[in-house]
This record gives structure tokens, C-alpha cells and sequence, in this order.
């Protein structure tokens, strides 16, 4: 009788739990992927937000063109003068925030006692956590007067600003990268230099960072994606004028050429803005590419 | 004498376990000594200088009228409650829809997926996601949730938009949480009959409750900072809430946009009051994530 009582109880508990259990699993693949379909979404709506105007214009037209003149009476769209700053603008800040950031994580990592370096870490990751409208600010109000005095020009917004600033920005990025690949050598490697009878600095710099390489340039990678991707700080520091790369002169990037004209943009000259979007997720997309690639390597070694 | 100097030697060497070449002198090494210690010395002077920086200049116009009224243009005074208001709701909002699918994808990234294509491609996205930069998602969000959906300018939209661009952090940040629970916990839950979501519900999310809090405080300090994803998302507007339910409809700015508001009309003085009250918020947030994520290893 009892048995009788229990028993369909058990299997019916059993049959919710199983449900319970076949639901779960479900919302969990959903959520495992979300990721691949924001992508999937953010790709497909570039690409068709792009493409519009970037016919219209015709892709030669768009990309190698050097006139931007959205609004006057015979619109021209050519955005080479964006790209060439953007490109430029990344190779710089990787001239000066590479070696920089290198050589801080060498610092942090075997110049400075054991005890400070964790406070030393800490630092260096509260410039990844500043927010990029501070460091235009910082740039447009210290650094920008800074750069006009010591090199005599008019206006302190120039290219040679914005390297700056974007430099400072993606120091945190390849200083912790840099960081963990380099603890991540193991540690016969640099006691054998030193058994060989080379020096620590030679240890370090011929041994460890050799060793450490394909994580640097990971870094370094992700630090150039982040410059190409900046848009807040350096719209304040650059001047935003369309013009050809020039060191010291106001220049305008693929990023700050959106938030610009955004506001007012209508009709062919917005969707130009989307494709100027589509244009830099390519460039994203093909530094994801490259990172990849390196990660790969990486591990095959 | 020599045994003098061999005998201070060996207590430099014992102290100091480094190369027995290191005696003689390489001007090299002396060269890369330098130049490591220098930019070392500039990074963390850039940190420091930069933080004090801002807050010297911004402190002192924070005063508790600028935190507590909105901006009178009549008494030509600056307050900052709307935004405050604002980054709350967009905090908040953003988690809850960031949160459980971060935190899901992580479980299942873990618990539920035999590793293969699927697993990896889900990484591959993920990584790519914390590459994108926040101005496409702003484009992003602006064409899918403004316009497609037709939420318009709103809070609502900028809080979407910001949950798909966090959703790496807490991904991540999980999942290294997850993988620091013993197998042997599953296992041992497994043997008493424990069913899969009863696991994780009992004993791997009570396990990494520092790691997801740590992703949150972490995706907070990324929300409270962003600004071209919400320009083009949740707006600029700047008005006291009419209606607290509704709110979330209405355009919208956070600080960090107000300051590029601020900074963009050369209003410096109360930018870097703003800016001061953000580099507070920062210092506060990595304190709190440092907090959490050491509690974890202990």
C-alpha cells in the first residue's frame, strides 16, 4: 500500500527534476551562445548599414579619395586621409608604448622587490580602468598647451597629441600582458643563463624576453586594437580637421569622424559614417586575425 | 684582508643569489639597468601624476550642493544628481541582463560543453567581443535598439548595448572562477546523487560567489567609464527622473558622457569636478575587485 502510495510519486518527482534538468540545460547553451550570436549580429548589421553608401560612392572612391566634404554642394567621400591618421596614429603610440610598456613589466618584474610589485601591478592596471574621456580631458587641458609651447605651434591638437595620449592608454594593456608572460618563463631557463655565467640583465633581456616573446607581442596587439579602437580621448586632443597625416597638424581619425558628425549627419552622408564603422570593424576584425594567429603559434611551441 | 673581502662576498652572493660574473662591470647591463628603471620610474609616475593631477583640480569644486541638484542654468550652478541617477539605473539595469547570461555562458562554457568546435568558436567570439571597440557598439546599439526595436534615445538601449560589451568580462571572469573549484567537488555531488543544475545551484556558484562578484565590480568600473557606446545609445539628456518606472525610457547620460558634454563646451572646471568624482569611483571599484578576487584565493 505504501509502496503503491510513494512510488508514482517518485517517478513524477524524477519526471519534473528530468524536465527541470532538460530546461536548464537549455537556458545554459542559450547563454553559452550569446556571444556568437552578438557577433554574428554585430557583423551582419555593419556589413548591411555599411554597404549602402560605400556602393553609392564606390569603394575606390571611398577609400583612396582625400576629399571629405560631406555637406557641400558636390559631396565628396574619401576617407584615406582617416585611415592613413588611424594607421598612423596606432604606429606611433606602439613606437612609444611598446618599448615603454616592455620594459616597465621588465622593471616591475625583476628590478623591484618582491613586495612592492604587486602594489606596482596594481598601478599600472588603474590606467586601464581611467576612463577614456579623462585622459582627453587631461590631454586637452595639460597636455595639448604643453605640446603648442615646446613646439611653438598654434594649437597643441595634432597628431603628435593624440600618439601620446594613445600611448599612455595602451601601456596598461602590454605592461600586464607583458607581466604574465614573462613570469610565465620558467625559472631554469634564467638560473641556466646565469649557471652559463651571463649577467642578469643578459639573463633577462637575451634569455626571459626571448622566451617571453610570443606573449609580448600579444600584448603589443592588443594594445595597437585598443588604439585603433579609441575614440573619446582623442577626439578632444586631435583637432579634427580631415587632413593627410601631419605630426603636428589637426588630423582626424576613422573613430572621431563618426562621433563628429553623427549628430547632424542625414541622408547619404550618415550612411557614410556607418561605412567609415565598417571600415574600422574590419580593421578590428583583421587584428582579432592576427591575434589568433599568434596565440596558435604560441601554443604550438 | 682578501679573506675579509671573499667572506663579503659570499654574504652578497648568499644574500643576493645572482651571477658570479656580476662583478665585473658591463657598461651594457648598466645601460639596460637604466632604461628599465627609468621607464618604470615614468609609468608609475604617469599613474600617480596623472591621478593627483585630477583630483588637485577637481576636488575642490565637489562640494555637496554639485553632488545632490541638477544644473541651473537661472542660478548658474552645476549639479550632477541626474548623472548620478542615470549611472545607476544603467548599472543596475545592465547587470541584470549582463549577469545571468555572462555568468550561464561561463557554466556552460564549463560544466555543460565537451571541448571542441563549438567551445572554441564561443571563445574565439568572446575574445572578439572585448575587442570590439565601444564606438561600434555604440553604431551597433544605435541601429538595433534605437531604431530597429524603437526604444529611441534611451536608457534601455544604452543599458543593451553596454550588457552585450561586458558580457566577455564576466564570461572570463567566471570561468577562471569555475576552474578553480576542485573536480572533486563535482564529483563528490555526482556520488550523492546530486543532479547537474543541483550542483551547480548548491555548490559551484555558492564555490565561485567571489569571482562573479568580482566580474561585476569589474563590468561596473567598465559601464561607469564608457561613453561613445551611450552618446549614440542612451543620449545626452540630463533631467531629474519625472517618473521612476519609466525613466529607463527616457534619454539619458551617465558621468562619463556628461563630462565629454562639459569638456566639449570647454567647461573645464566642472569636467574635472566630474572627472575627480569618476577617479574616486575607479579607485574605489579596483580596490573592491582586488578585495573580492584575493578573498578567492584565500
Amino acid at each position: 500500500m505504501t509502496i503503491a502510495e510513494t512510488k508514482p510519486t517518485l517517478t513524477s518527482a524524477k519526471r519534473a527534476k528530468g524536465a527541470v534538468e532538460r530546461i536548464m540545460n537549455v537556458i545554459f547553451f542559450v547563454c553559452g551562445i550569446a556571444s556568437i550570436l552578438c557577433v554574428a549580429a554585430i557583423t551582419i548589421y555593419m556589413v548591411i548599414s555599411g554597404l549602402p553608401a560605400i556602393r553609392e560612392v564606390g569603394l575606390w572612391e571611398f577609400l583612396t579619395g582625400t576629399v571629405w566634404a560631406p555637406t557641400a554642394e558636390n559631396p565628396q567621400f574619401g576617407i584615406l586621409p582617416m585611415i592613413l591618421t588611424t594607421i598612423a596614429g596606432t604606429f606611433g603610440a606602439i613606437i612609444i608604448g611598446a618599448p615603454l610598456g616592455v620594459l616597465t613589466a621588465v622593471f616591475i618584474c625583476y628590478l623591484v622587490p618582491k613586495r612592492v610589485q604587486n602594489f606596482c601591478t596594481a598601478a599600472v592596471e588603474l590606467l586601464a580602468g581611467i576612463p577614456s574621456v579623462i585622459y582627453g580631458l587631461v590631454g586637452i587641458t595639460l597636455l595639448s598647451p604643453l605640446v603648442a609651447r615646446i613646439f611653438d605651434l598654434p594649437s597643441g591638437a595634432s597628431l603628435f597629441t593624440s600618439v601620446i595620449v594613445l600611448a599612455v592608454m595602451i601601456l596598461p594593456t602590454i605592461v600586464s600582458v607583458s607581466i604574465t608572460s614573462l613570469k610565465a618563463v620558467p625559472q631554469e631557463y634564467y638560473d641556466g643563463s646565469l649557471a652559463l655565467g651571463a649577467t642578469t640583465m643578459t639573463s633577462i633581456f637575451k634569455m626571459n624576453i626571448r622566451a617571453a616573446k610570443s606573449g609580448i607581442i600579444t600584448g603589443i596587439v592588443l594594445g595597437m586594437g585598443r588604439a585603433i579602437g579609441e575614440t573619446m580621448a582623442i577626439i578632444m586632443v586631435s583637432g579634427n580637421v580631415v587632413n593627410m597625416p601631419n605630426l603636428f597638424g589637426s588630423v582626424r581619425f576613422l573613430t572621431t569622424g563618426i562621433v563628429s558628425e553623427m549628430s547632424y549627419a542625414a541622408g547619404l552622408h550618415r550612411q557614410t559614417l556607418f561605412s567609415i564603422g565598417l571600415i574600422l570593424f574590419l580593421f578590428i576584425f583583421a587584428i582579432n586575425l592576427i591575434l589568433t594567429g599568434i596565440l596558435k603559434k604560441g601554443s604550438k611551441d | 684582508m682578501t679573506v675579509n673581502t671573499a667572506a663579503r662576498q659570499a654574504q652578497a652572493i648568499a644574500r643576493n643569489p645572482r651571477s658570479l660574473t656580476e662583478t665585473r662591470f658591463r657598461p651594457m647591463d648598466l645601460v639596460l639597468r637604466c632604461i628599465s628603471v627609468f621607464a618604470g620610474a615614468l609609468t608609475l609616475f604617469l599613474v600617480a601624476g596623472l591621478i593627483l593631477y585630477i583630483l588637485a583640480t577637481g576636488l575642490p569644486n565637489v562640494t555637496w550642493e554639485f553632488l545632490t541638484t541638477e544644473e541651473s542654468a537661472l542660478n548658474r550652478t552645476y549639479g550632477i544628481l541626474p548623472n548620478i541617477i542615470n549611472t545607476v539605473y544603467v548599472i543596475v539595469i545592465t547587470l541584470v541582463v549582463a549577469a545571468p547570461l555572462g555568468v550561464g555562458g561561463a557554466i556552460y562554457l564549463n560544466e555543460y560543453a565537451k571541448r571542441g568546435r563549438l567551445t572554441r568558436i564561443i571563445e574565439f567570439t568572446t575574445e572578439a567581443l572585448a575587442g570590439i571597440p565601444s564606438i561600434i557598439y555604440g553604431l551597433f546599439g544605435m541601429m538595433v535598439f534605437n531604431n530597429t526595436f524603437g526604444f529611441g534615445y534611451s536608457i534601455l538601449s544604452g543599458c543593451l548595448t553596454l550588457a552585450i560589451m561586458v558580457l566577455p568580462t564576466i564570461i572570463r571572469t567566471t570561468q577562471e572562477a569555475l576552474r578553480t573549484v576542485p573536480t572533486g567537488y563535482r564529483e563528490g555531488a555526482a556520488g550523492l546523487g546530486a543532479s547537474k543544475w543541483h550542483t551547480i545551484r548548491t555548490i559551484l556558484i555558492p564555490c565561485c560567489k567571489g569571482g562573479i562578484i568580482t566580474s561585476l565590480i569589474l563590468s561596473i568600473g567598465r559601464i561607469v567609464g564608457e561613453s561613445a557606446a551611450l552618446i549614440f545609445t542612451a543620449g545626452i539628456a540630463a533631467n531629474l527622473p519625472t517618473n521612476w518606472f519609466t525613466h529607463a525610457t527616457t534619454s539619458g547620460a551617465t558621468f562619463a558622457v556628461q563630462l565629454y558634454q562639459y569638456a566639449d563646451q570647454g567647461r573645464n572646471e566642472v569636467s574635472f569636478a566630474i572627472a575627480a568624482v569618476l577617479v574616486l569611483l575607479v579607485l574605489a571599484i579596483n580596490f573592491l575587485a582586488r578585495l573580492c578576487s584575493g578573498r578567492k584565493k584565500a
